[in-house]
């Protein structure tokens, strides 16, 4: 038990300036809790097994639910008969387009809605009835003994063929989702100043979110009132989904994610699982719990779009930029699900270049759904862009750090040319290339090559702007200040493994100068914290801390007040020293935080904060650069990464360790789509996924990432983003990897690769066509 | 769907086998082009009634405690420690052997508890990640990986926390590519695997002073 006086607001903390109402607060100067590298407020909760995740959760009397999914991937339900199922031991319910309560109307975008179990099945994995069971087992043998007469339909999975006029169209309007284009300057004009110019074709692989807690929710009724524990990125848009299929008022629907495992991208929304397990509890009056296997995740629950990229680039000789022209398909599956949403965003904003044009085409094909997946559209983007710049690079003999370097822009030249608040994209290239130690280590590859042998090193680099990352309204957040000077913080936003509940607390701790353990967080709750949007985006840090900064600086206020109450001055004289509340003028007037009698009459002091807007006419944005350095076995196709370098501006560094870890984190899953992720389909016979596993749909493993790993942060408080300096970081960390392993290996190998995965099997293709096409 | 528990060669004649699964859902385009049905329910017409008495009455020592059970024979190890013992430290992330979300120590070594029934459990020494706690402390290991924030989202941590204490109970100074290949058998979506070896680095240290 800690001794009471440390409890207490502590003289070592000092508190920092209380700004008047309806001023802004300045920038933290010099800070004692942020910035520092803190473990996590909820870690012995997440190391001991004790923090209850929605999957952990078990009510009495619960039972367990499955849905059963269509095996084909364009299909219509004739029949379903469930006669035998009902029949089998343990099973409570099975529901199908026939019951009543699941007659509901599932939206999957603007102008698509059709029913929650639609006879017309366009992906592998759509929902087609669904049961509730004693146990786990009980419930697939029931989905096993549902009897489907199904018609199957003519498919098509590959979106580069099913614009072709024998493709089955999957929607009555055609197989086009849309087309965008954007230009800028005279692109015609820009090629034509150019010295050289560059255009190459480039694929990336679609993948899969696949994050360890598998997708589902624990659903129970009271009465009227729906509780659901779901894992999901955000509480808030859960609830409001939940609310408007059932037909409930939002105040019927609580919803709790206090821990999730994981998601990416891929659990910002609820899905069809989650109304089933409510049907499936409201059908039973029991508790019902609903999780995915995990074949299931790799079929109806999102994915990164496979992206076709076309990509011409000019410069002059001396390396400036003089056009960019980028023209990508990609696919969101069946439905419209963002399918090319902002692939073209880094070759409009990246680099300097006044000429400019993109063109995308989203294309429909009978496959599970897209959803956002980390940096959406970016890393696709970055493999194409950054290797033309390498090779822009090579045709006018000048080093590819130096190539980017002399193409930075201070403007976010797709926004209308507005002014970025602040970036660090030439200090990401400059400083980390040189803690990677660029120049000489590409050198030293470079004659380490030219004497031979099949072991050949290559040293790349790449770099990246993330579209937003600035945060923004609305969000809420409550600070309360218990009468012994410890502190409750409560915000609707979830920790979605970046530590957000331990930056928030940091950020508390700070502004109040309390000590972060003695802040209890109460997070991701629609029936007891605030409203707050999902988090993803790389929003949460810059949306939130300032919300929790502002909510803090309210309990000072009203301190102040209640001080000044106390000592019958006015609360302008008053300043927080420490544990006390001292007069500027008299030190003598003094009292000490815990003794105001307010304070011990009322029990609590409740600050509420708000999101203010963004700058106007600014963009908020994070910029990073990677580097790496690996070794290809020319003989078998391996890649061996030997070490890699993260250099980051997300403005202020709060929390430095799971800042580099988000780092680390980023790279590694960057690697898994430069060279082991693909999405494989059966495009010619069945239409089926074929590695629905972790088996046959590789992750990186500790044995695929670098033991050499390094993270600069550019710690560069941003005084116009927000009150805290911060942007955010999740998305940036994971944009520009792959490209930079490319760029590398094709240092290594003299060999530009288009395609990821670059696993061994496509590396000693591409090598072999190389070497056919050079004898 | 197939699903793991009528997986491989299962005779136990209830659900369809893989194999059986497979021959249905592939069946040539001729089958596809008929509009056929799924062919699956001749098997489980017949699945008969389970009752108590088809259970197998098991005792299992699960971290130093003998638990008397009452267990379906298709019950994996992980369904009864999560959903029948409520011990929810260990995790599940693919029951089939692919992630390591449920790693438990089986004799001191690192198992899946996906890959191994509860009857087959019977008579070997299980630890969880609630075992390595003294009261409320937590273990060297554990400790080593709040203090290195060897973790994001932290589903994978148990296993790979179990999967640690496993590498270090046999190796208790392993070099850092022995690290990397003791917790490869442990997937991390996160990527959190730097801080992972940071984190069995220390726990190394820390348990041999």
């Amino acid at each position: 038990m800690a001794d009471q006086k440390d409890l207490y607001y502590v003289n070592d903390l000092p508190v920092p300036e209380t700004p008047a109402a309806g001023d802004n607060p300045q920038p933290w100067g010099q800070t004692n809790v942020i910035g520092k590298g803190l473990p996590r407020a909820d870690g012995y909760d997440r190391v001991s097994g004790t923090a209850v995740y929605p999957s952990d959760v078990t009510l009495p009397r619960m039972l367990y639910g499955a849905v059963l999914r269509c095996p084909h991937p364009h299909a219509k339900v004739q029949s379903i008969n469930t006669k035998a199922a009902q029949q089998l031991p343990g099973v409570r319910t099975i529901i199908t387009n026939q019951s009543q309560s699941a007659k509901l109307t599932w939206r999957w975008a603007d102008g698509h809605e059709n029913l929650l179990f639609d006879s017309h099945c366009r992906f592998e994995g759509e929902a087609v009835a669904a049961v509730a069971a004693d146990t786990p087992q009980q419930a697939q043998d029931a989905l096993r003994a549902i009897d489907v007469d199904y018609k199957v339909l003519p498919f098509v999975v590959d979106e580069r063929k099913a614009l072709e006029s024998a493709a089955p169209d999957i929607h009555s309007g055609g197989n086009q989702v849309n087309k965008d284009s954007y230009s800028r300057g005279d692109i015609t004009k820009g090629f034509t100043e150019a010295d050289v110019v560059r255009e190459r074709e480039f694929r990336t692989e679609s993948e899969l979110h696949t994050p360890l807690e598998l997708h589902g929710c624990v659903a129970n009724w009271e009465g009227d009132s729906l509780t659901i524990w779901e894992s999901t990125q955000g509480v808030y848009a859960v609830q409001s989904k939940v609310a408007a299929t059932l037909k409930l008022p939002l105040s019927k629907v609580r919803v709790i994610g206090h821990y999730l495992g994981g998601a990416f991208g891929s659990k910002l929304q609820p899905g069809k699982y989650t109304i089933i397990a409510a049907l499936l509890a409201k059908e039973t009056a029991r508790p019902v719990k609903l999780f995915l296997s995990r074949e299931e995740t790799f079929l109806c629950v999102g994915n990164r779009p496979p992206a076709n990229m076309k990509i011409k680039a000019g410069a002059k000789s001396d390396g400036t930029l003089t056009a960019l022209e980028f023209v990508a398909t990609g696919t969101g599956g069946a439905y419209p699900a963002g399918g090319t949403a902002i692939l073209d965003w880094l070759v409009r904003d990246l680099y300097l270049c006044p000429n400019v044009r993109c063109e995308t085409t989203d294309i429909f094909i009978n496959g599970g759904p897209s959803r956002p997946f980390r940096a959406p559209g970016h890393p696709q983007c970055s493999w194409a862009l950054e290797q033309i710049m390498d090779e822009l690079a090579e045709a006018i003999g000048m080093d590819p750090v130096d190539l980017r370097l002399r193409n930075i822009p201070l403007i976010s030249q797709g926004r209308g040319s507005i002014p970025y608040t602040t970036t660090g994209l030439e200090e990401c290239i400059k400083q980390g290339a040189e803690k990677f130690n660029w120049s000489q280590s590409r050198e030293a590859a470079t004659q380490a090559n030219q004497r031979g042998g099949h072991l050949k090193r290559g040293v790349g680099m790449g770099s990246c702007v993330w579209f937003v990352g600035g945060g923004g309204p609305p969000s809420t957040v409550i600070v309360k200040l218990f009468a012994d000077g410890s502190v409750n913080l409560n915000m609707g936003a979830s920790d979605i493994g970046t530590g957000t509940k331990t930056i928030m607390a940091m950020v508390a701790a700070e502004e109040l100068g309390v000590k972060p353990e003695l802040i209890q967080i109460e997070n991701a709750d629609t029936g007891t914290t605030q409203y707050a949007t999902p988090s993803g985006g790389s929003k949460t840090v810059p949306t939130e801390a300032p919300t929790v900064r502002a909510a803090a600086i309210e309990v000072k206020r009203q301190l102040l007040q209640m001080a000044a109450d106390h000592l019958d001055v006015q609360p302008e004289e008053l300043r927080f020293a420490g544990n006390m509340v001292v007069s500027k003028q008299d030190s003598g007037k003094k009292v000490a935080i815990t003794d105001i009698s307010q304070l011990k009459k009322r029990g609590v002091v409740v600050g509420t904060g708000y999101r203010g807007p963004n700058p106007e006419n600014k963009s908020v944005n994070p910029f990073a650069a990677q580097f790496c350095e690996v070794e290809v076995n020319t003989h078998t196709g391996e890649i061996k990464l030997l070490r890699f370098l993260g250099a980051n501006e997300s403005g202020r560094v709060i929390n430095r360790l799971t800042y580099d870890n988000q780092v680390f984190g980023g790279i590694a899953m960057g690697i898994g789509l430069g060279m082991t992720e693909v999405r494989q389909f059966d495009d010619g016979q069945s239409g089926k996924l074929v590695n629905k596993n972790w088996h046959d749909y590789k992750l990186p493993t500790a044995l695929d990432v670098p033991l050499q790993m390094t993270s600069l942060p550019i710690d560069l408080p941003d005084a116009e983003a927000n009150s805290t300096g911060a942007k955010g970081l999740g998305e940036p960390v994971t944009i520009p990897t792959a490209a930079a392993i490319a760029n590398a290996v094709c240092h290594a190998t003299g060999v530009r690769f288009t395609d990821t995965p670059l696993n061994p099997l496509q590396v000693m293709k591409v090598l072999t066509q190389s070497n056919t096409k050079e004898g | 769907m197939s699903k793991k528990s009528t997986d491989g060669n299962c005779e136990c004649g209830r659900g369809v086998t893989r194999r059986g699964f497979l021959s249905a859902a592939g069946a040539s385009t001729a089958l596809f082009a008929a509009g056929a049905r799924f062919q699956i329910n001749e098997v489980q017409a017949a699945s008969p009634e389970f009752t108590t008495e088809d259970m197998s009455k098991i005792t299992l020592d699960i971290n130093g405690q003998r638990k008397r059970l009452l267990v379906e024979p298709r019950w994996t190890l992980l369904f009864v420690l999560r959903d029948r013992l409520g011990l929810t430290g260990t995790k599940v992330g693919c029951e089939r052997g692919e992630c390591g979300a449920c790693t438990v120590l089986v004799n001191d070594e690192p198992r899946y508890a996906c890959m191994l029934l509860a009857v087959e459990a019977v008579g070997k020494k299980i630890v969880t990640l609630e075992g390595l706690m003294n009261k409320e402390q937590l273990g060297t290991t554990q400790q080593a990986f709040l203090e290195q924030d060897a973790y994001q989202c932290g589903y994978c941590t148990p296993g790979q926390i179990m999967a640690a204490e496993g590498l270090l109970r046999a190796n208790p100074n392993p070099t850092l590519d022995e690290i990397a290949r003791g917790m490869s058998g442990n997937l991390c979506r996160c990527g959190a695997y730097t801080h992972i070896f940071e984190a069995v680095k220390a726990a190394a240290v820390n348990k041999r002073s």
